[in-house]
């Protein structure tokens, strides 16, 4: 034959249709129905936190991987996007913007690359750059703008609480849970309450969810795991004392809980490799959200649920492991 | 009848099965074969020609080395002009018979009318004799020799007899062309394997996408006593033995085992038409059919070819190799073997010849893992390919024994579905290399 260049390789020697950018796209895609209702809400604050987010996030994987690791930059495949839409899904509508900026810088810097970038990472970088900013600066992280009243506000922005901070407080004085002034139900669904900016429409976040799952960006194992332990365990407490403890609904519908257990916990780098192993993450997220919400000192307990079950992922999967095909009961 | 699979795993590679309806056509002889002497697992057959020597069609020339050995038979008619070896696929040169053709002219006692053949009542031995003794190797590309399959292991029993036509790989179509073409030929190839195991019940399992060959089959085994087709959802790798048996009796080989561990043996259903023309027709392996396609080959083709044709000849037939062309693979894109060049033989594990165009032809570039868990969700044996690739990087090749790498047949589904592009299965048959060598150390010692 005559001199063609044949390419040779070992097999297999056609590819599937994914990619990590695709992947990444469709979160991203996952995330505009929350985006779409929070401009509607907090109008003019989602505007600026979120570009600045995205923005400093992608803009500190480009610097640190072209000057400090000299890589070749690898931001066109979304996941420093992905991050800074999550970030600033997690905090007020009013934070000012050096605040974002150095929230960006601790999840892009500390908690992304220095582990080794991408696919390395131990902890989900959003959720680190959240909670260094929630110990850092508490009165920032802490006052929720009101919802449709301050769309054209930014810092400026008249604040209120969160319901679970509401509940919180309110349980602190004595009160009984019908005691306390909180959002209809119907209003917490759509997310016409306080809250960090992305997490307050449990229907958009649902949305989201249904996309993912459509187009198999995640499977179903760690979002129904965790709401499942959610709702049986703060629907037991209501059962036996309905006074002290709020409804599960209303713990499903508040703190962010559906954007953890939809986008943070489902991060891949930080979770499970099978299902047998999502199934304990899950359960253990779900189980040590609750228990920070009703004993624990801050409202809501999402971040840390997911943290701490982030740095047992390399335990869980040594030991949840898929059943080998053929395997003999002998060789366990 | 319900379609059955096989439970965990798997993919679903595009079909591109662009020669289905193309029939069979016999290739013309080409000037020159060129014959290896070891195309099947086991050891290399034993030269019997000399330089010179005149040979005939079906004329033993290489003769079974060893237990696991198959004979090797002349494909053309002529004279031996060399007995060197020949640069294979791989560019490595392994020991061939080259044969310059004149004429043709076969062997006497070889029928090759096409009048269908019945069993005289034959005993089992007759039956593993004569396959043994016309080389029969297993079609499906594997190549391991028939009868040395159908050799039950003492102490061990087969139960049922399974018929692989499930030709999971994309492109090829050389299992359902010689299901419509060569039916009855095949049930008799059917009757003389449970004869030859002493089974009373055999299941053809053939995938869905498949339905004209499915309906011929299920007519034709109606006239026969436990012979059953089981329509098998679309799935890779359901041609993998131990996923067809799985799909077709619920039941998982053990790792490190063998079908007959579980009462099965798994035959390819063109080995089953080798059978009835070896046993009943006396005809040796000198020829099988070759999937010849790619998407921009002229006329994707089924062809009859004879063993030791050059590749070079079929891609004439097929429209002459396209310009785009950037890759050339012998046998199924997922797990066939590409060629360095198109001088190479076709051997009697070639199940098809597939040119891809340029932009496919180049592995995308391997990014970071992102540990989205596809390939384990996607591994049909239950392993974890990107934990192989990350202890393979590291040379951890204890560890990824003690991960059973062994177990992995190489089916590439976790390759095929990492969005990011790792080499997985490449790590992974360098692990098993490596193990495999331990393992060899090891009994070494003992």
């Amino acid at each position: 034959m005559d001199n063609k260049q044949l390419a040779v390789s070992l097999s297999p020697h056609v590819q599937g249709p994914h990619t990590t950018q695709k992947l990444m796209l469709n979160v991203v895609l996952a995330l505009m129905p929350a985006m779409a209702v929070s401009l509607f809400y907090f109008g003019i604050g989602t505007l600026i936190v979120t570009l600045i987010s995205v923005g400093s996030c992608v803009l500190f994987e480009y610097l640190i991987q072209r000057f400090v690791l000299r890589v070749k930059p690898t931001v066109g495949d979304l996941s420093a996007v992905v991050t800074g839409i999550i970030l600033a899904f997690n905090v007020p509508s009013n934070l000012p913007w050096y605040i974002v900026v150095l929230g960006a810088l601790v999840a892009i810097g500390m908690a992304k690359m220095s582990f080794g970038g991408l696919g390395n990472n131990i902890f989900n970088p959003a959720i680190v750059a959240r909670v260094f900013l929630l110990i850092s600066f508490p009165v920032q992280m802490t006052s929720w703008p009101l919802p449709i009243e301050s769309r054209l506000q930014y810092t400026d922005a008249l604040t209120g609480a969160t319901p679970l901070a509401l509940l919180k407080e309110g349980l602190g004085k004595g009160q009984s849970v019908a005691q306390i002034d909180l959002p209809s139900h119907m209003d917490m669904f759509m997310g016409l309450m306080g809250g960090s900016l992305g997490e307050v429409s449990a229907l958009a976040l649902l949305i989201g969810m249904v996309w993912l799952l459509a187009t198999r960006t995640i499977t179903w194992h760690i979002p129904v795991s965790i709401i499942g332990t959610v709702l049986v365990l703060t629907g037991a407490m209501w059962l036996i004392a309905p006074d002290t403890h709020a409804s599960p609904l209303f713990h499903l519908l508040t703190g962010g809980l559906l954007l953890g257990a939809i986008f943070m916990a489902t991060d891949y780098v930080t979770s499970p490799m099978h299902p047998s192993g999502m199934w304990v993450y899950g359960i253990g997220i779900g189980l040590l959200t609750v228990v920070i919400r009703v004993w624990g000192s801050y409202p809501e307990g999402m971040s840390f649920a997911i943290l701490i079950m982030n740095g047992a992922v390399p335990l869980i999967n040594r030991y949840m492991k898929p059943k080998r095909f053929g395997e003999r009961r002998a060789d366990k | 009848m319900s379609l059955r699979t096989f439970k965990k795993g798997g993919v679903h590679p595009p079909e591109q099965k662009l020669s289905a309806d193309r029939p069979i056509e016999q290739l013309a002889l080409p000037p020159k074969v060129i014959i290896p002497l070891s195309q099947h697992i086991g050891a290399p057959a034993t030269i019997m020609v000399a330089k010179g020597d005149h040979v005939r069609v079906g004329q033993l020339i290489a003769q079974s080395g060893g237990f696991v050995s198959a004979n090797i038979h002349a494909s053309a008619s002529g004279t031996v002009e060399s007995v060197e070896p020949v640069a294979d696929g791989t560019g490595y040169r392994r020991p061939a018979i080259t044969i310059a053709v004149a004429g043709d002219e076969w062997m006497e006692g070889i029928d090759r009318s096409p009048t269908l053949a019945h069993d005289p009542g034959l005993a089992p031995n007759d039956i593993l004799a004569r396959i043994a003794e016309a080389g029969i190797v297993g079609l499906g590309g594997a190549t391991f020799p028939t009868h040395v399959k159908l050799t039950i292991p003492t102490g061990k029993q087969a139960n049922i007899l399974i018929i692989n036509a499930v030709e999971c790989e994309p492109y090829l179509t050389s299992d359902p062309r010689v299901m419509l073409e060569r039916g009855p030929e095949i049930m008799e190839g059917i009757a003389l394997l449970m004869r030859a195991i002493g089974v009373s019940r055999a299941v053809v399992g053939i995938e869905n996408n498949k339905p004209d060959a499915i309906a011929h089959l299920e007519q034709l085994a109606h006239e026969r006593s436990g012979v059953e087709v089981q329509p098998l959802r679309v799935k890779y790798p359901q041609g993998g033995e131990k996923m067809l048996i799985k799909a077709i009796m619920g039941r998982e080989v053990p790792s490190g085992g063998l079908p007959i561990d579980v009462g099965a043996v798994v035959v390819n259903v063109g080995t089953a038409l080798a059978v009835y023309e070896a046993v009943l027709k006396r005809k040796p392996m000198v020829e099988r059919v070759v999937t010849v396609t790619g998407k921009s080959l002229q006329r994707p083709s089924n062809f009859m070819v004879r063993i030791g044709t050059p590749v070079s000849a079929l891609i004439e037939a097929a429209g002459g190799l396209p310009n785009d062309t950037g890759k050339i693979i012998s046998g199924g894109p997922m797990m066939g073997k590409a060629l360095l060049s198109t001088d190479v033989a076709v051997t009697k594990g070639t199940s098809g010849i597939v040119v891809l165009p340029q932009p496919e032809a180049l592995k995308q570039k391997p990014q970071t893992c992102i540990r989205c868990a596809r390939c384990v969700s996607a591994c049909p044996l239950g392993l974890e390919p990107y934990l192989f690739a990350r202890l393979s990087q590291h040379g951890r090749f204890a560890d990824m024994e003690v991960e059973r790498v062994m177990d992995c047949m190489e089916c590439g589904s976790c390759f095929y579905t990492c969005p990011a592009r790792v080499s997985l299965l490449d790590y992974i048959k360098l692990g098993k290399n490596e193990v495999g060598a331990l393992i060899r150390a090891r009994n070494a010692k003992k």
